[in-house]
């Protein structure tokens, strides 16, 4: 147990932070009316929001080990735990989960307008696995959590998503059911190959599998959380599930459910399969090109401002992917920044698109063309928003982007040059859709609709304080997950090479 | 006091006695129903207070031990969601519904006896009573809907039956004709240093074939889809879901005697679980008729028990019992919004549950989790044990089987799934509301409670199958 600080004698933070939305939640059945609902929703995220901030206080960012550790046992006839602690890395999207819930209840608050009180519970739902996800040390307490997470998401999109909701629900169930199914064959795998079996994830980083095994360990891994990445081509849920959720659904999910796929990557195929990744290293490095180019021309040629975004997610994402296995410092953690900075950025650009859909009950690019006009507010946000998606010198994304293809050039100089057109490509998208609602065209169509209230200010501000806080003083977010990079890229290296002399040994 | 040992069974006996009086007179069953909850209780409380007694009885027939009350007490609480979820029986006529109950009971009561059995002779009486009782109960149906008839139902469940215990007979004879005992006592040391002979792998193999047929594992599945068809929708709550317990709790002994070198065994249960999961799930794709898909989904579980058998290991063992423990309470949370959904007793379809969560959210909540939990998603029962059956069947080497299994919880997602979607994203329109009583929303809280419960915290039952396993070892 030395890879883990536990929370002696205080309160338990992991545990209150991931219980308690689900404590609301279970309070919210006994509410009565929509607007209580409202309240408590926002009341439960926000304080959980609030908690959250004493682990970035509290956060040691000199030690790699896993902190404010909690180790209860669970299921002892099988040693299964509830383990959990927060290093460097899942830090940061702990804090994205807990800071862009409250503003998914914002976002909702006139949004949806039937059975409100359901939509919170499944919210509120949604942010327990969540949260859990990122802070679970063992892996079927990962595993109950990542796939606890598919019935309120599927809920939230088949209930009070848009027209063609109940094909997109059940399309994006059956992907991430079907890709997670391996997962749990590869876990019980690797818990046998362990001597003690163990499904502690610290513990199986430490253990040497054979080459074929980590390869298998290593495929399994990959089905799952290249579709929840997504990875092209295993993308094609995603448009079909961002355009027809709620605006807080595709919020959720870009904003955090696609990046419970990357830490996946980095919390389990890194450590656990080193010699299998650094084999594999060269087909993921092309595959988040593939991803890169496919998801930037596709964005180009969209009319739905809302399959844009989920296009240029694609492209954003395979630049995350790639940074993760250049496997150096910089990709990295450039990675790492890029989950958070996508999480801001598109975050916004989607409830962007949510309050022109509320005002023009369209998502069609031609229906909001040149309504700057007359919502001068929301187009400065958007603006800034947009700049920030093609990584805008000065905004978070282009801190991200740089840290990435920095460490790609260090890496593979081709790979790294092609996944470039990506960078020009995210410009020419947002530009012209910025373009478009800015300005427009001649043939404006003649609407006259009211620009933001406050509420919505309220929602977008802090999402835009990110951008540029990131943007300009990156420092604070890169210190704290440093040491535990430093300590996963050892820990992939020190492996591999463990892995090769034991294959020329006898 | 020895006797106290039986105390449930009689109570349950002198149940059907009382009910066999009411059924002489003029009753509309409406004491009948009473006094079958109330004995249905009863025995539960009996068993639950009398969990670790133990001692055998009848000159060594019949054992009472933590295995069997466990059962017995599952058997006893399961009769009596079934028998206080189908209060009304809208489907069975007036005049004959102090004998459904009756034969309710006395199936039961079979089912009871049957996991106390530890000699063949017992075994198969104990069987053909709860047996020949559900055969009574199937055709037991007031009128055909349009569907499948019950006697066609009943006439194949019997045909089916008869042959299955007829294979399960011959089996016996078999194994006493190899051992000389019918004792399972006296049998296991003996088997054990034959097991390698055909003669008592074939035995062994045939007398499952008897409760392989009442778990519907393929290929003695043909009766399923059928009779959950043709009986009405309270008896086949019951088939679905306490047969299969009498089943497991027997295999389990059986397959007992076959460890530890029953390679032959595990050999056809691994053939017979993966048929048993493909063709269950690839079938229940297409079924329109809840109960029909629900059959077929009952055939793929069946496939999973084996998981747990064929381990041969204690905690193979608790793990099966664990499932099919979690599975009767899953499946009653489905049924009863089965029969409160239908009307006039007739069959429901997946269309029938149009916008549930509008005409009664309890109802259509408690499907929902049904089906989620049966589909395997955590945090529900289904997830842990479906989890710990494919660990324990990896752990025994069967990597194949394990992959092949995983890739059946993702295809039976899809029909599960389908349920939860008419329920909760379509428009209730034609739909009239349910009108839904204390008692039932009762039971469906308490339903859902045990399925995230069981889920959540397996250890308690874990531990309690664990040591049930350890005392029949």
């Amino acid at each position: 147990m030395d890879f883990l600080i536990l929370n002696e004698g205080g309160i338990p933070l992991l545990s209150v932070l991931i219980f308690l939305p689900l404590v609301g939640a279970l309070i919210a059945l006994f509410l009565p009316g929509e607007s209580v609902s409202r309240m408590w929703a926002l009341a439960v995220t926000s304080i959980n929001a609030a908690l959250s901030f004493s682990l970035y206080t509290g956060f040691d960012s000199t030690t790699y080990k896993y902190q404010f550790g909690e180790h209860i046992s669970w299921i002892p006839a099988w040693d299964i735990n509830y383990t959990l602690g927060v290093d460097g890395i899942s830090l940061l999207l702990i804090l994205l989960t807990t800071m862009i819930m409250p503003l998914c209840v914002l976002a909702s608050w006139r949004y949806i307008e039937k059975r409100v009180k359901p939509f919170m519970i499944c919210l509120l739902v949604m942010e327990t696995s969540m949260i859990g996800v990122f802070a679970a040390l063992d892996f079927v307490l990962f595993y109950v959590l990542w796939e606890a997470m598919l019935v309120p998401m599927y809920l939230l999109i088949a209930i009070w998503g848009g027209p063609r909701k109940v094909y997109a629900s059940i399309k994006f169930f059956l992907y991430t059911l079907a890709g997670s199914v391996m997962l749990l064959v590869a876990i019980i795998a690797l818990y046998l190959a362990n001597a003690p079996h163990t499904f502690s994830i610290p513990m199986m980083m430490g253990q040497q599998y054979s080459s074929t095994f980590q390869l298998l360990v290593f495929g399994a891994f990959f089905l799952a959380f290249a579709i929840k990445v997504p990875m092209f081509p295993f993308h094609t849920w995603l448009p079909a599930a961002h355009v027809e959720a709620p605006t807080a659904g595709s919020v959720v999910l870009a904003s955090i459910l696609l990046k419970m796929g990357t830490y996946g990557f980095l919390r389990f195929c890194l450590p656990i399969t080193p010699e299998a990744t650094l084999t594999l290293m060269p087909y993921m490095l092309w595959l988040s090109v593939a991803g890169i180019l496919y998801g930037g021309f596709t964005a180009l040629a969209q009319s739905d401002m809302k399959k844009l975004i989920a296009y240029s997610s694609v492209g954003h994402m395979g630049f995350v992917t790639l940074g993760i296995f250049v496997l150096n410092t910089n990709g990295i953690e450039g990675s790492i920044l890029q989950m958070i900075n996508h999480g801001v950025t598109t975050g916004a650009l989607f409830l962007c698109v949510g309050m022109i859909y509320e005002r023009t009950h369209s998502r069609e690019l031609a229906s909001a063309t040149g309504i700057g006009k007359q919502m001068p507010v929301f187009v400065t946000f958007l603006a800034f928003f947009s700049l920030s998606s093609l990584a805008f010198p000065g905004t978070n994304s282009f801190v991200g982007e740089f840290l990435i293809l920095v460490g790609g050039f260090a890496e593979n100089k081709i790979v790294a040059g092609a996944a470039i057109p990506g960078a020009i490509l995210a410009a020419a998208y947002m530009l012209r859709m910025l373009q478009k609602v800015v300005w427009g065209g001649p043939n404006n169509p003649k609407i006259t609709i009211c620009d933001l209230n406050t509420r919505e200010i309220v929602t977008l501000t802090p999402f835009l304080i990110f951008v540029f806080w990131i943007g300009l003083s990156p420092a604070p977010f890169l210190d704290v997950m440093h040491t535990s990079v430093a300590h996963l890229l050892d820990q992939v290296h020190a492996g591999a090479a463990a892995s090769a002399v034991a294959n020329i040994l006898p | 006091m020895k006797l106290m040992l039986f105390a449930p069974e009689l109570l349950l006996l002198l149940g059907s006695l009382l009910i066999f009086l009411f059924s002489l007179s003029d009753s509309d069953g409406k004491n009948a129903k009473n006094a079958s909850i109330a004995v249905g209780a009863g025995a539960a409380i009996l068993l639950f207070t009398g969990l670790n007694n133990s001692g055998d009885l009848f000159l060594g027939a019949y054992r009472v031990d933590l295995f069997s009350q466990l059962f017995k007490l599952m058997i006893c609480l399961g009769m009596t969601a079934v028998l206080i979820f189908g209060r009304e029986l809208k489907d069975i006529d007036l005049e004959v519904r102090p004998e459904y109950y009756l034969f309710l009971i006395l199936s039961s009561l079979g089912l009871m006896m049957l996991v106390s059995s530890i000699e063949l002779i017992t075994l198969f009486v104990a069987l053909e009573l709860s047996s020949f009782s559900l055969y009574i109960l199937v055709p037991m149906r007031s009128e055909n809907h349009g569907v499948r008839s019950q006697m066609e139902a009943a006439a194949k469940y019997i045909l089916f039956g008869v042959t299955a215990t007829g294979i399960m007979l011959f089996g016996m004879s078999y194994l006493f004709g190899i051992t000389g005992t019918t004792y399972f006592v006296q049998m296991v040391p003996k088997l054990a240093e034959l097991i390698t002979e055909p003669a008592a792998i074939a035995g062994i193999a045939m007398v499952m074939c008897g409760f392989l047929f009442k778990l519907a594992v393929f290929p003695f599945h043909f009766w399923v889809p059928d009779v959950y068809e043709g009986a009405s929708n309270e008896t086949t709550a019951f088939i679905a879901s306490i047969p299969k317990l009498g089943a497991v709790a027997i295999l389990i002994r059986v397959v007992m005697m076959a460890a530890p070198d029953g390679t032959a065994i595990v050999d056809m249960m691994v053939v017979l679980a993966i048929c048993s999961m493909f063709y269950g799930n690839l079938s229940a794709l297409v079924q329109t008729d809840i109960k029909r898909m629900l059959g077929f989904s009952g055939i793929a579980h069946a496939g999973f028990v084996l998981l747990g058998l064929l381990t041969f290991k204690e905690l193979g063992y608790a793990t099966s019992m664990y499932y099919i423990f979690g599975y009767l309470v899953m499946n009653l949370a489905c049924f009863l919004v089965i029969c409160k959904v239908s009307k006039s007793g007739e069959n429901v379809t997946v269309k029938d549950l149009t916008g549930l969560h509008k005409r009664s959210p309890v109802l259509a909540f408690t499907m929902a989790v049904g089906m989620l939990a049966l589909a395997g998603i955590p945090p529900f029962v289904g997830f842990m044990g479906k989890f710990m059956l494919l660990a324990g069947a990896l752990k025994a080497g069967q990597l194949t089987l394990v992959i092949l299994a995983a890739l059946n919880t993702a295809i039976a997602i899809f029909y599960y799934l389908s349920v939860v979607k008419v329920a909760y994203c379509d428009n209730p329109e034609g739909h009239s509301d349910l009108d839904v009583d204390f008692a039932t929303k009762a039971l469906s809280v308490v339903l859902v409670i045990a399925i995230i419960v069981m889920g959540v915290m397996p250890t308690q039952v874990l531990a309690i199958a664990t040591s049930a396993v350890q005392s029949i070892m």
